[in-house]
Order: structure tokens, then C-alpha cells, then sequence
């Protein structure tokens, strides 16, 4: 398969950089995305959830909670403030956040689009927990 | 003239300090070279942020309806200064710069009959600023307990002032911080940051515009500015914490060396005056053995 360039950015380090990726599938808020090789230019936002990167011999997942997306001749730029690995997810620290979460939405001014957010972000970090 | 003893107090007391800030002068390198390697790691993300925002303000076509966070509000009224200083002292005058920067600038507003606040960041620059200007500051924000510096921390004062925008409690936003140049030279900075200023305007004229947007440009590009704004600070918030280090460790390095000329002046009169003191004794005992 094609492959292209993927970088993984925090406001405190470069996360990841491969130029060996086929495929990554996003969260992106309006829902899953794939990306491949060869995709338009597009700037879109992430909503908590699990980034996907393939590439040809190893699959590795990510946990996002939030982040800004580009994709520009064929690379992949994916901006985002917190970000784990989940091999390096622990019971207690998906515990932890999923408790900040629930507290948030027991708040009473919570907004709409906040509250989707929090959700998302209890459902997928249950759905890790499970696995 | 200070007799044998004094000079002998005198003496150690300036070797003990020298020693001190021969360990300050050597935890700040050690902690200097860290901040600048986060400075540098931390420019791809603003960098990139930057990109993005300019190919998306590019497609704003209609300023009416465009975000006020890019184009401001309008009015010219209420300037809000954010002044990013330390938290801790003896750093040379890497605050006093600051802070001198920032009152040119608060003279100016004022002198043009506009309002002003003030959030300062860091005990220092509160420290510094609550005596002439304590009715402007709106809010003191220290990070003491922080260790190191970290996102959520900026991305908390950017939300305090998004939210105060928001409450259109002001229309204008600058901060202030030192921009590190090297270990020598920190330069004082103010960056406006609402309404957007873009630096490279005239720079980059062939912007990229066919993109494909999910949601649509203007619900990303409201998104996108408030996470600009943290970005912004935890930028000035990495570049200052650099320069905090480096200008302590030139001002210590000074420090000692001017405690080592001290200690030899010092260490030349004492011995000056011994040898005058043991004169002097020889002299009465042999004035007295002659007239005997």
C-alpha cells in the first residue's frame, strides 16, 4: 500500500513522526474518518477517542481527548493537547479521567456540545477499560 | 581603618555568599539548558497552529461575520494586559525589563484616555506592579506549585481571558514576556493577541484555500482561536522560563566574580594590616630594648 506522512504534535513535544503510514482513522467530531495516501487537503477536529495508525507491519493505538487535524500533501498533522498511547494505559489513569468527566456533566450550566464531549469521552474510555 | 577580626568576618561572610551563588549560578545552567530544549520542542505545535489559522483566516472573506476573537470587536476602549513574569527572584533584570516595557506601554493607554487592566502572572511582576497600578490588576495568577511548566496551566489563564472577552469586559489583549535570544540577551516583548495580529501577512500570499472543511471553516476557525490564545501564552510562558534561567545564571555568574574581587581586596588589607600590627610590635620592642 501507499504510504505517507503522519506527525503527532503536543504543545509540549513532537509526539510521533512516521513516514511509514498506510492508513490512520481518526475521531474526527463528525464521526470516524480514514485517511490514506492521496487524501484532499482538510483541516478538521477531533472529539475524544481512539486514533488508529497503521502502517505495514505494526498496528498502534492512541487515546485522544481533543485536537485540531490537517492533512497536506500527504502528510498528516495532527495537533492535541493530551494524548497516551494505550499500551501505556493503566486501569487507574482511565479511572481517573473518567471520574473528572462524570464529574463535569454533573454540573449544571454544562452546554450541549460539552456534554456530547463528555459522553463520547466516558463511553470510549469505558470501551478501553473492557478490552 | 576596621581591625584584624572584622576583616577576618568580613572575609568569610563574602565567601560563603560567593559559594552560594556559585550553586545558583550552576542550578540555573543545569535548569536552563532544560527549559530551552523545551522552548524548541515546543515550537512545532505553535508553529503549526499559526499555519493553519492563516489558511483558515485567509477563506474570511466577510469581517462581519467572521469570529471577534480575529478581528476584535470593534472598539478601542478597554486594553487588557497580561504581564508574564517568575515567580522567584535574583534573576537579574529579567523581571524589572518586563515590567518596564509593560508600564511604557500602560502610560501610553492611559495617556489616551483608555481603560485599563492588568493580569499578571507570577508573584513578581504583581509584586512589582500592585503599588502604582494595584487598582488596574483584575487578577494575580501564580504557578508555585507547578514544577515544571505544562499546557494546563496556560490553557488556564487562556480560558480566564476568553472568558472575560467573552463577557466583553475588554477589547484589546496584549502580553508581556521575555523572548530568549541567548543566554546573554532576553528581549522584552508585547504580542497582541486579540484581535489576532498576523505577523507574516504580507509573507505568505499564495495561501492554500482549497481545503476540505469538516465542520464547516467558520465553526473550526471559532473553535480554533480560543486553543490559539493558550498556545500563545504557553509559547511566551516556555520562551520566559528560558530566559528566567538564563538571565539568573548570567547575573550569578556576575555575582560571583564580583564576591571573588571582593574576597581578594578584602584578603589584601587583612594582610596589609597584620603585617603593619606585627611592624609596629617590632618597633616598641626595639625602641624599648635601646633605651634601656
Amino acid at each position: 500500500m501507499d504510504q505517507f506522512n503522519l506527525e503527532i504534535i503536543s504543545p509540549e513535544k513532537s509526539f510521533l513522526t512516521k513516514s511509514d503510514t498506510e492508513e490512520v482513522v481518526i475521531p474526527a467530531i463528525e464521526g470516524y474518518m480514514g485517511i490514506l495516501k492521496d487524501h484532499i487537503p482538510l483541516i478538521s477536529f477531533l472529539k475524544p477517542g481512539i486514533i488508529d495508525v497503521r502502517s505495514k507491519n505494526e498496528t498502534s493505538n492512541y487515546y485522544v481527548d481533543d485536537g485540531i487535524v490537517e492533512f497536506k500533501d500527504n502528510t498528516l498533522s495532527i495537533l492535541t493537547s493530551n494524548i497516551f498511547d494505550l499500551k501505556e494505559m493503566d486501569k487507574n489513569k482511565v479511572d481517573k479521567i473518567v471520574k473528572d468527566a462524570e464529574e463535569g456533566l454533573k454540573k449544571e450550566n454544562i452546554k450541549d456540545n460539552e456534554r456530547y464531549i463528555l459522553d463520547q469521552k466516558i463511553e470510549v474510555l469505558n470501551s478501553i477499560k473492557s478490552n | 581603618m576596621p581591625s584584624l577580626d572584622d576583616l577576618r568576618k568580613r572575609i568569610t561572610s563574602v565567601k560563603s555568599t560567593q559559594k552560594i551563588t556559585k550553586a545558583m549560578k550552576m542550578v540555573a545552567a543545569a535548569k536552563l539548558r532544560k527549559a530551552q530544549e523545551n522552548a524548541e520542542k515546543g515550537r512545532p505545535y505553535s508553529e503549526k497552529m499559526n499555519n493553519i489559522i492563516l489558511n483558515l483566516s485567509a477563506g474570511v472573506s466577510d469581517p462581519q461575520s467572521a469570529p471577534k476573537l480575529l478581528v476584535g470587536t470593534g472598539k478601542e476602549d478597554v486594553h487588557l494586559c497580561v504581564v508574564l513574569t517568575s515567580d522567584r527572584g535574583l534573576c537579574g533584570g529579567f523581571n524589572s525589563n518586563i515590567i518596564k516595557k509593560a508600564k511604557n506601554y500602560f502610560e501610553k493607554i492611559q495617556k489616551e484616555g483608555k481603560s485599563l487592566k492588568i493580569i499578571t502572572v507570577g508573584s513578581k511582576g504583581y509584586d512589582q506592579l500592585k503599588r502604582q497600578y494595584g487598582k488596574h490588576i483584575i487578577e494575580n495568577i501564580s504557578f508555585k506549585e507547578s514544577k515544571n511548566i505544562n499546557y494546563f496551566d496556560a490553557a488556564k489563564v487562556g480560558n480566564l481571558i476568553i472568558e472575560k472577552f467573552q463577557n466583553e469586559e475588554f477589547d484589546f489583549c496584549t502580553i508581556f514576556f521575555n523572548k530568549f535570544k541567548n543566554v546573554i540577551s532576553q528581549i522584552p516583548q508585547a504580542q497582541q493577541i486579540i484581535p489576532l495580529e498576523n505577523e507574516n501577512k504580507d509573507k505568505d500570499e499564495k495561501l492554500e484555500s482549497n481545503y476540505e472543511f469538516e465542520p464547516d471553516e467558520d465553526e473550526i476557525l471559532s473553535n480554533l482561536l480560543p486553543k490559539n490564545i493558550s498556545t500563545q501564552i504557553f509559547k511566551a510562558m516556555l520562551e520566559n522560563s528560558a530566559s528566567e534561567q538564563g538571565s539568573r545564571m548570567t547575573a550569578m555568574d556576575n555575582a560571583t566574580r564580583n564576591a571573588g574581587d571582593l574576597v581578594d581586596k578584602l584578603t589584601i588589607q587583612y594582610n596589609r594590616s597584620r603585617q603593619a600590627a606585627i611592624t609596629k610590635e617590632l618597633i616598641e620592642i626595639i625602641s624599648g630594648a635601646e633605651s634601656l
